[in-house]
């Protein structure tokens, strides 16, 4: 029976260990240390974050010792008081003394956890006096960053996944930051206060980014706000958090923290670019160009849902589409302005500059035996939305 | 009806027109672990995919129909169905009423279960596919951009609820109404208490959940903009809406486990429980704080930070009557003489993983922490610490304890305790590392993970499977024991039990208390 019962503890005693031994691992920041066995919050990279983790850690560590208390004595009285070393009952069953300390002892510790936990919230709320605030867009499934400037010269641009299909479906080896990595990501300086003002087009998602202690909802219509400022330069990479359909799994957060010149001198190239997208716009393309383009923005924008052979899944069926070789007008329509049956097929008017809207028509159009020899240029579009 | 000696009708009219509080109570058990056995099937999907990265057996999109059908089922068709008929077999034995106050309106509230479900389960098969917007259904993922199945799910979810509210108010008034003499409100077992309490919980909130799916039909169909913004609606308030349930909706399966818990405990440290006053009260008070700390889901939505930190301090504040229940269970098995049967192992197992999840929640309570664990694994590893090993092990330890009052025959023991030890390992291997990887950034609801979470995740997989398979063995052990257990004749099956339902012959004759007995 002694035996029975000791094995009753440790089997008992299991979760218990298995908490301290994780409390007490190493914790890993940097980016190229292994963080398979990581079993802890980190600090992450931000004076809030590092507030959250001592607090996460104070309330883990109560936690701990409450439980040691609790479950002590509770193994002990199994060990103790058993039927089986023939102890006879007592007969008690209540102690007003007792039960107003277990009362009274708990509320006095939550009064000292809920001292440290207001003050951290307050941080956390304090999104005033930002230098930089940067528009996060939520959409199914990518995020779009949009560098507010005073002058109204945004920047802005869409950060998609980068993990192939190959890779997904174990076709091909995954590579390190399977999942964890996007074509553009979010930059911003080290040591300056950004403010993310956070909303969504389609369903709610939500931003997250542990290292930079940021996690705020997109809600479609609202505008949320919150903000960081990271200590340390490097990649840090977060996902969304909020279940949004189809390939939330699928849209990681990445942001690249940088040195300031870094950061202005990236920013300024962003709206060189931009402006030679709008130089771009005014020129003619060849059929090559098109549907090379084409091809480039299918993939990145159209693919999840259409299928690399333009075979359909969550949307219909790309090859002999009747809209896809219908008239051009329908095909503008339903991928400017999205369609009216179905909201997953959103309006990517917004979305896609006038050149890659050209290009993917083009390509849809012409690709997956399509065949109908026809191209589309940027003036076409412009033409378009301007006529609607 | 003059000869109320009459046994059971023969046949299938004996179901389907049961009115008899044992039969009825017995369909609902035997339903609700049917609906275990489906939701479980789910889960067994969700982390067989989830065993590797990478996506091997299933499509993302037939992966959120699973987590969501799995939480569905789970906590709709499983746990409270469950409970219920616990309460049905149990609470008129317990109290010396002949059967429950409203033996008719007891028969609809489980006959319409059955098609809910099966509205439910079809969902799956309609063009679109089933719900995949998680358990939750926030909109506007839940209308918008719903498959159109989600019009058969909103009404199914009208028919659980209205088999809810009848159930419920069938407790109230068998408890109100019922009684033995003698046995006054103070005297009423613990399993009793919590389930009057329950029952009002459900009567509170079953409507505004239903109000809640009725507005998603509103705008749906009806142009209605409830929780859009383009047309001035707000699609937090679906959750606020929803939340005001939802929190309330996990006391309603936790206080019957608490029940539960609280006969189990004294029967087997042979001991009265310890602080049955101050149970009762902790239960009202957990009762009352389950209604005013629904945003603490909520506190990464973008709320005003006073309206945060209230809801923190009151979430805080359940700490306190939850502790008080766990030192009163630990109480009355200090200095009693304990055996350790497996119900008592179950109810074992239960203080000890209730207790863990309960500290992880002081944790989540915690408004600026929480903006880490929010939606993450850590999440999921809470509230399957409260879930399974708080409302599913004390359900066990419930079938265990009762069932040879049932059907007058005694479970294999060496079987029963085998079944604890592998449901109790393999939930821990399935969970604890659960709260590794959410701690380290691993979002919840997803198809698909990054390479860093890959250990833990076969680990977690494994350990499902381990407990899967336990419950197989479970029920074996239960139709082996009604097909061809050894009989038991004693009243008192067990040697420290006390209550009325131990003093009616074993098993428990078709009519019990047709005269009251007399409580003194
Ligand atoms: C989130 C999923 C999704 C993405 C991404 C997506 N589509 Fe669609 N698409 C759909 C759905 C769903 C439909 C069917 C809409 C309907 O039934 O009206 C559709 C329909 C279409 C159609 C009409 C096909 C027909 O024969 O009816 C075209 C053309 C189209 N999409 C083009 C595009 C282009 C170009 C892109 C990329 C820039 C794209 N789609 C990206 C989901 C998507
Ligand atoms: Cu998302």
């Amino acid at each position: 029976m002694l035996r029975k019962a000791r094995s009753v503890f440790w089997l008992a005693m299991f979760p218990v260990i298995l908490l301290l031994s994780g409390s007490l691992s190493p914790v890993w920041a940097d980016e190229k240390a292994d963080r398979r066995y990581q079993v802890n919050m980190e600090p992450g990279v931000t004076a809030v974050g590092a507030d959250i983790f001592s607090l996460h850690m104070l309330i883990f560590w109560i936690c701990v010792v409450i439980g040691i208390v609790v479950f002590g004595v509770m193994f002990y009285s199994i060990y103790a008081h058993r039927k089986s070393r023939g102890v006879t009952p007592a007969t008690f069953h209540e102690s007003t003394k007792v039960e107003i300390a277990w009362t009274v002892v708990p509320f006095l510790i939550l009064l000292g956890m809920a001292v440290p936990a207001t003050s951290t919230l307050i941080d956390v709320y304090d999104t005033e006096d930002a230098e930089i605030d940067i528009l996060v867009t939520g959409y199914q499934w990518k995020w779009k960053y949009e560098y507010l400037q005073d002058n109204g010269e945004n920047v802005s641009f869409f950060s998609n996944l980068k993990t192939s299909q190959e890779e997904i479906y174990n076709t091909d080896d995954k590579g390190q930051f399977y999942l964890l990595a996007v074509d553009e990501p979010l930059v911003i300086p080290v040591d300056t206060k950004v403010r993310f003002l956070v909303t969504a087009y389609d369903v709610i998602h939500s931003m997250w980014v542990p290292e930079l202690a940021v996690k705020k909802d997109a809600i479609p219509g609202f505008i949320n706000e919150t903000w960081t400022r990271a200590e340390k330069t490097g990649i840090y990479r977060g996902q969304c958090a909020e279940l949004c359909g189809k390939d939330h799994g699928f849209m990681p957060v990445v942001v690249n923290v940088v040195e300031r010149d870094e950061y202005d001198a990236w920013l300024a190239d962003k709206q060189a670019q931009a402006a030679e997208i709008a130089a771009l716009m005014e020129q003619t393309f060849t059929m090559d160009d098109l549907m090379a383009r084409g091809q480039d923005v299918y993939n990145r924008a159209c693919l999840a849902c259409h299928g690399a052979n333009g075979e359909g899944g969550v949307g219909k069926a790309i090859a002999g589409s009747a809209i896809a070789m219908g008239p051009i007008d329908g095909h503008f329509d339903i991928v400017i302005n999205g369609s009216r049956a179905n909201a997953a097929m959103q309006a990517f008017g917004g979305q896609l500059n006038d050149v890659d809207m050209a290009a993917v028509l083009t390509f849809q159009r012409n690709a997956f035996g399509n065949n109908m020899g026809e191209m589309v240029q940027p003036i076409d579009v412009y033409n378009y939305k301007q006529g609607q | 009806m003059g000869d109320h000696h009459h046994g059971p009708a023969k046949g299938l009219s004996r179901w389907l027109f049961a009115t008899n509080h044992k039969d009825i109570g017995t369909m609902y058990l035997w339903f609700s672990f049917a609906m275990f056995l489906v939701g479980g099937a789910f889960a067994m999907i969700i982390r067989a995919e989830l065993f590797q990265p990478g996506m091997q057996l299933i499509r993302p999109e037939f992966f959120n129909q699973m987590t969501t059908m799995h939480g569905l089922i789970m906590v709709f068709g499983a746990i409270m169905p469950a409970f219920v008929g616990l309460a049905n077999w149990m609470i008129p034995m317990m109290i010396g009423a002949p059967d429950m106050a409203l033996p008719r309106m007891n028969n609809w509230s489980f006959w319409i279960l059955p098609p809910a479900f099966l509205l439910l389960l079809a969902t799956m098969f309609m063009e679109g596919g089933g719900p995949a917007f998680g358990w939750t259904f926030y909109a506007p993922l839940s209308t918008t951009y719903a498959p159109p199945s989600v019009t058969f799910f909103i009404f199914g979810v009208h028919i659980l609820g209205l088999s809810s509210i009848m159930g419920s108010i069938n407790i109230v008034a068998t408890v109100m109404n019922l009684r033995a003499p003698g046995m006054t409100y103070m005297k009423m077992p613990l399993f009793v208490w919590t389930w009057f309490i329950t029952a009002y919980l459900l009567i509170a909130v079953m409507p505004v959940l239903a109000g809640a799916v009725t507005m998603m039909l509103m705008d749906i169909h009806f142009g209605t903009s409830f929780f859009s913004a383009a047309g001035g609606g707000d699609p937090v308030l679906f959750q606020h809406v929803f939340w005001f349930f939802g929190h309330p909706e996990v006391y309603i399966i936790i206080l019957p486990a608490f029940g539960v818990v609280s006969q189990i405990i004294p029967a087997f440290a042979r001991k009265p429980l310890f602080g049955y006053d101050s149970m009762v009260y902790a239960t009202a008070s957990i009762a009352f704080l389950s209604f005013i700390v629904w945003a603490h889901h909520m506190y990464t939505v973008g709320m005003p930070i006073a309206g945060e930190l209230f809801f923190m301090y009151a979430t805080m504040l359940i700490a306190v009557p939850t502790g008080v229940k766990v030192f009163n269970w630990i109480t009355t098995m200090w200095r009693g003489a304990m055996t350790f049967e497996t119900p008592m192992l179950f109810c074992i197992g239960f203080v000890v993983l209730f207790t863990i999840g309960g500290f992880t929640g002081l944790m989540l309570s915690i408004a600026p922490s929480d903006f880490q664990y929010h939606d993450s694994y850590f999440v999921v590893a809470h509230f399957h610490y409260v879930m399974v090993a708080g409302a599913v092990f004390s359900m066990t330890a419930a079938v265990y304890y009762w069932l040879p009052k049932w059907c007058g025959k005694m479970y294999n023991e060496t079987m029963g305790k085998t079944h604890f030890w592998i449901s109790f390992i393999g939930f821990n291997v399935t969970f604890f590392p659960q709260h590794f990887v959410g701690l380290a950034g691993m979002p919840r609801r997803i198809p698909d993970y990054a390479l860093q979470f890959a250990d833990f995740n076969m680990m977690s997989s494994i350990g499902a499977f381990i407990y899967g398979a336990s419950q197989l063995l479970f029920l074996y052990n239960v139709i082996a024991t009604i097909v061809g257990g050894k009989p038991v004749s004693d009243e008192k099956v067990w040697e420290g039990a006390e209550g009325l339902e131990w003093t009616v012959p074993t098993p428990a004759p078709f009519h019990t208390f047709s005269t009251p007995p007399q409580v003194r």
